[in-house]
């Protein structure tokens, strides 16, 4: 091989640095050539190597009883007893969504779910957690509406139902939206499938679309800033095609059945390059493979281009030597053609041929473990001292409770999501038990008596105030939300959104969440078993709110148990469990009325927190308690409104004072502070002691305020009337507040 | 009882149809692969819910030229009762089994939500558990649903009764706002002149129990069930005996 030479210009192209480049030549010991170079620069891109944060990652807890598959693999999985395992994971595709919101969300569904079911897991569950800027921007629209309708594109036609998930709201959204997804799947606890190449002779199989020139460099493209070049970016999106990810699918399933099959992964970010070296290299092994071997869309192709392109809905499996055609005609009935294109060796390498000459030939390790790790310099952000002080008093007075109730239900991040999941079905395999908007995600795990409760959530707000605190609070909330449903979380997936990790103040951010993650996990006994870290979410040097999303699954024993979150019936009591404090600091009331991201997050008692979920899931396994919802953004007041709006059944209430709120925030801060580690219950008036007998002796606060019935939504406060509405008049402006965002003559502009 | 639900490449409400046959209603039930040019001895045919060929071309358009449905469109000829679901409904509208066609939703978006229908005829095998006029609570879950036909072959249906369900709101209205697609005189199912060929676009396999939020789909099944007992002569059916029960 005669090498190219690579001047600086080359690398930079590549994102390679000069170091980097000087270790690529002593790991090879000879210069690279351009394939080669591509290749280790897709390998070595944050988004493949997670460079930066590796490191912090190491330190998250991921191990437990119940951890059937822990990180490093296409996704986590957990015992759900029955001998059956849930395989999940959560990804981002941040970059690709705000470039062609279409597609980009679209391939993102697209490539979680290749990930579940490679492992040999049935895809029953998607949920997604979308970050977008304010609406009233047609640009902010124009990108959701493309979201939002490529998310259900994807997911309606393949047949796997969307069944929750949350949207939030902030400027710096705007030119940088998030987009994660996530996916659980069903397998046998005893039949799940490693991304492993071995056995030397055995062969490589290429299976799916063709490879085409789309979406070379994807892998490096989410691993920049976005700047004014953008659109030249756009050839690096991926288009999907749904239709071939379900034959896919199935005929994988079928293929797993049989014992033919060594190993399978998908081809994701860095497509061949990625699926080749990391089987190799998690196997022990060597994979050698031809790319003229490989089916092409485009004539002319170099080896370059193959080994780099992304194209979608293509997989890479080893099979056992001599049972090639038993795999070959299950894919050929689902009129897919498996193409035989390398060997598994013994060397350790990925050797890249062309008809039969060698183009490209590297030691797999260097490629995966050994790719560069970087303790990168942190430092506390400068904004954050101003930011986390908040003086209520020297605030203006706020409007009258009832007026901020009704903000409160009109502001997007709170309002109804209908117009959102009434695009994603999320009914198709029979197994919702909760639609959305009636509470926590639940399907059911058909042919057992259980069921599952999913939430992914984040406050990006409090993670900015307090990364450590605010990521904490985020494991508290999808737990929480996971036990209000009656489910005992059992592991969870993260996906870090973040800005650019090569300036300190993000790698702090970063750095904080990720510890606070990892206490608040091992505080509720939350194995982490995988996820997905996304950097360089800015645009034009401006990052977006730190949103370290996390996916909390649980297990409900007996799915005829599972509790939603619309109270059910007139004269039952209203319980408040948790204890409100003056805590509005982030909360979506500084922001709704005052604009403001500031303060410091509520605080958080780990152990009050486990207490707190223990007596929910104890309480719905019970049958005592009857609705169960979370208090987060908008505090009691807007819990409370949400209880009424499912099954349009009133409330009255009357909530006690908050000490040390400036005496013009008293109300507001027992309407509307975000204290955690708080949920309305409601129970049969006859449970009431049962509940509070049992809270008591958890040691968690539990205060009725109130009962279920009539027609109307009234709260006090210390007995003076705050909040009057009717439920119908509160539903309609939470129901379509953000519809009317997207009435047929504002989304045209 | 014997059900033959036909899985055509993107079939993706296959699975659930199964699951209610077996599952719920306790009778036997077979996949049949779309290449197959046998319905397996089946009493009934479900053509399921999905994207066969991934909608690609028209919805329907191109499952049509599967082998199974050269057997289907025999089945249905001789009497047999074919019941087209949703994607199954468009499959059937491109068979050319039943008149019409369907046009992406007036809103241009996909809908997946519980809405009412209105069943309005019970002279069908899938409908005959049914009272006249009954609101069954199911589920939608579509992008292309908005029926379309000619003027003149929208008021030959009508005059022949093959309107089977109608769009109605909660309290049984036909009203456009209990349009959720705009289909034509809100008609969301239909069935062919002899009355054994039904294709409806709502799920009634989502909604058999009400741990999933409703059991009223149901009543289509259990029609299915009726139909098959009062068809069945012994352990044979008599398909010449359908016609006669369906016109009691």
């Amino acid at each position: 091989m005669t090498p190219d030479p690579i001047t600086d210009s080359v690398l930079q192209r590549h994102g390679v640095t000069r170091e980097e480049y000087d270790r690529i030549v002593s790991m090879l010991g000879r210069n690279p050539n351009l394939t080669e170079l591509g290749i280790f620069s897709v390998m070595w891109s944050e988004h493949c190597s997670y460079k930066s944060s590796r490191v912090h990652l190491k330190t998250l807890p991921t191990t437990g009883s119940r951890v059937l598959q822990g990180p490093g693999e296409n996704a986590g999985a957990v015992d759900i007893g029955d001998g059956l395992a849930a395989v999940f994971k959560i990804e981002s595709h941040n970059h690709p969504s705000f470039i062609e919101p279409y597609q980009g969300a679209a391939t993102g569904v697209g490539g979680i779910i290749r990930d579940i079911f490679t492992m040999g897991a049935r895809p029953i569950a998607l949920l997604n957690s979308l970050r977008f800027g304010p609406l009233d921007d047609p640009l902010v629209r124009r990108t959701m509406s493309g979201v939002v309708s490529g998310i259900g594109g994807y997911g309606n036609a393949i047949g796997i139902p969307t069944v929750g998930g949350e949207i939030g709201f902030d400027r710096s959204y705007t030119g940088n939206p998030l987009v994660n997804v996530f996916c659980l799947g069903i397998s046998r606890a005893d039949e799940i499938i490693k991304g492993t190449a071995s056995g030397v002779g055995n062969a490589v199989y290429y299976v799916g679309a063709k490879t085409g020139r789309d979406g070379i460099h994807g892998a490096t493209m989410a691993s920049a800033e976005f700047d004014d070049t953008l659109n030249e970016k756009r050839p690096a999106v991926q288009v999907g095609d749904p239709f071939m990810e379900k034959l896919l699918l199935e005929a994988c399933l079928e293929v797993m059945k049989t014992d033919a099959l060594v190993g399978i992964q998908d081809m994701g970010a860095a497509g061949l390059t990625c699926s080749t070296c990391e089987m190799g290299s998690r196997g022990g092994a060597g994979v050698e493979i031809d790319v003229a071997r490989v089916p092409q869309r485009e004539t002319g192709m170099t080896p370059y281009e193959i080994m780099l392109s992304e194209s979608q809905e293509r997989m890479l499996l080893v099979v056992k030597k001599g049972r090639e055609a038993e795999v070959e005609r299950i894919f050929d009935k689902w009129d897919l053609h498996a193409v035989h294109i390398g060997e598994v060796t013994a060397d350790g390498r990925l050797r890249v041929k062309e008809h039969g000459k060698v183009v490209a030939d590297i030691p797999n390790r260097a490629l995966t473990d050994e790719a560069p790790m970087y303790r990168r310099p942190m430092a506390t952000p400068g904004y954050l001292e101003t930011a986390q002080k908040l003086d209520l008093a020297a605030l203006p007075a706020p409007p009258s409770p009832r007026e901020v109730f009704k903000r409160m239900l009109a502001s997007p991040g709170i309002a109804s999501k209908r117009w959102v999941y009434r695009q994603y079905d999320h009914m198709v395999r029979t197994n919702t038990l909760l639609l959305p908007g009636m509470g926590t995600a639940v399907v059911r795990v058909k042919e057992t008596p259980r069921a599952l409760a999913m939430s992914v959530d984040c406050n990006g707000r409090f993670v900015y105030l307090d990364p450590f605190l605010g990521a904490q609070l985020a494991v508290a909330e999808a737990a929480r939300n996971v036990a209000c449903a009656g489910g005992l979380p059992i592991g969870a997936t993260n996906c870090l959104n973040f800005g650019n990790p090569e300036k300190p103040e993000i790698m702090w951010q970063f750095g904080r969440a990720v510890e606070g993650m990892g206490a608040a996990c091992r505080a509720l006994d939350i194995p982490i078993t995988g996820g997905n870290v996304s950097l360089y979410n800015e645009t034009d040097g401006s990052g977006v709110l730190p949103t370290p999303v996390i996916g909390v699954v649980g297990l409900i024993e007996d799915a005829t148990r599972v509790v939603g979150r619309a109270f059910r019936s007139e004269g039952d009591a209203v319980v408040l469990l948790g204890e409100t404090r003056n805590e509005l600091g982030g909360s979506e009331f500084l922001h709704v009325v005052h604009d403001q991201i500031r303060g410091l997050p509520p605080q958080l008692d780990l152990a009050q927190e486990a207490a707190l979920q223990r007596v929910l899931v104890e309480g719905a396994a019970s049958g005592m308690i009857r609705s169960a919802h979370d208090c987060a953004e908008g505090g009691v007041a807007v819990t409370l409104a949400e209880c009424c709006f499912d099954t349009q059944l009133g409330v009255t209430a009357d909530l006690a004072g908050v000490a040390a709120a400036a005496a013009k925030y008293r109300e507001t801060a027992a309407l509307f502070s975000e204290s955690a580690s708080r949920v309305v219950v409601s129970v049969a008036p006859a449970q009431v002691a049962a509940l509070t007998a049992m809270a008591e002796k958890a040691g968690v606060p539990a205060r009725v305020i109130g009962r279920v019935g009539g027609s109307r939504i009234q709260i006090a406060v210390e007995g003076t009337r705050a909040i009057d509405e009717l439920v119908s008049d509160a539903e309609r402006i939470w129901a379509t507040s953000i519809e009317s965002w997207f009435a047929q003559r504002r989304a045209i502009a | 009882m014997k059900f033959a639900v036909v899985v055509f490449p993107g079939s993706n409400c296959d699975h659930d149809t199964e699951y209610v046959a077996r599952t719920v209603l306790g009778q036997d039930v077979e996949l049949i692969w779309h290449k197959d040019s046998s319905l397996k001895g089946a009493d009934a045919v479900i053509l399921p819910g999905g994207f066969a060929h991934g909608d690609y071309l028209r919805t329907g358009a191109i499952a049509r030229f599967s082998p199974i449905m050269q057997e289907v469109s025999k089945f249905a000829a001789a009497g047999g009762p074919v019941l087209g679901i949703c994607n199954g409904f468009q499959v059937l509208l491109e068979a050319g089994l039943l008149p019409g066609a369907m046009l992406r939703n007036r809103s241009l978006k996909f809908r997946c939500e519980f809405l009412h229908v209105g069943v309005e005829q019970t002279d069908t095998p899938f409908t005959m558990a049914c009272r006249p006029g009954q609101r069954l609570r199911i589920p939608i879950a579509h992008g292309d649903g908005n029926y379309y036909a000619e003027p003149e072959v929208v008021a030959q249906l009508e005059r022949n009764r093959q309107v089977v369900f109608r769009y109605v709101s909660a309290s049984g209205e036909v009203s456009d706002e209990a349009n959720p697609n705009g289909s034509v005189n809100n008609i969301a199912g239909i069935c062919n002149e002899a009355r054994n060929v039904v294709g409806l676009m709502p799920h009634p396999e989502r909604a058999c129990e009400l741990a999933v939020g409703s059991a009223d789909g149901l009543a289509v099944f259990e029609s299915i069930l009726k139909w098959g007992r009062e068809s069945f002569d012994g352990d044979t059916l008599t398909m010449a005996t359908a016609p006669a029960v369906l016109n009691k």
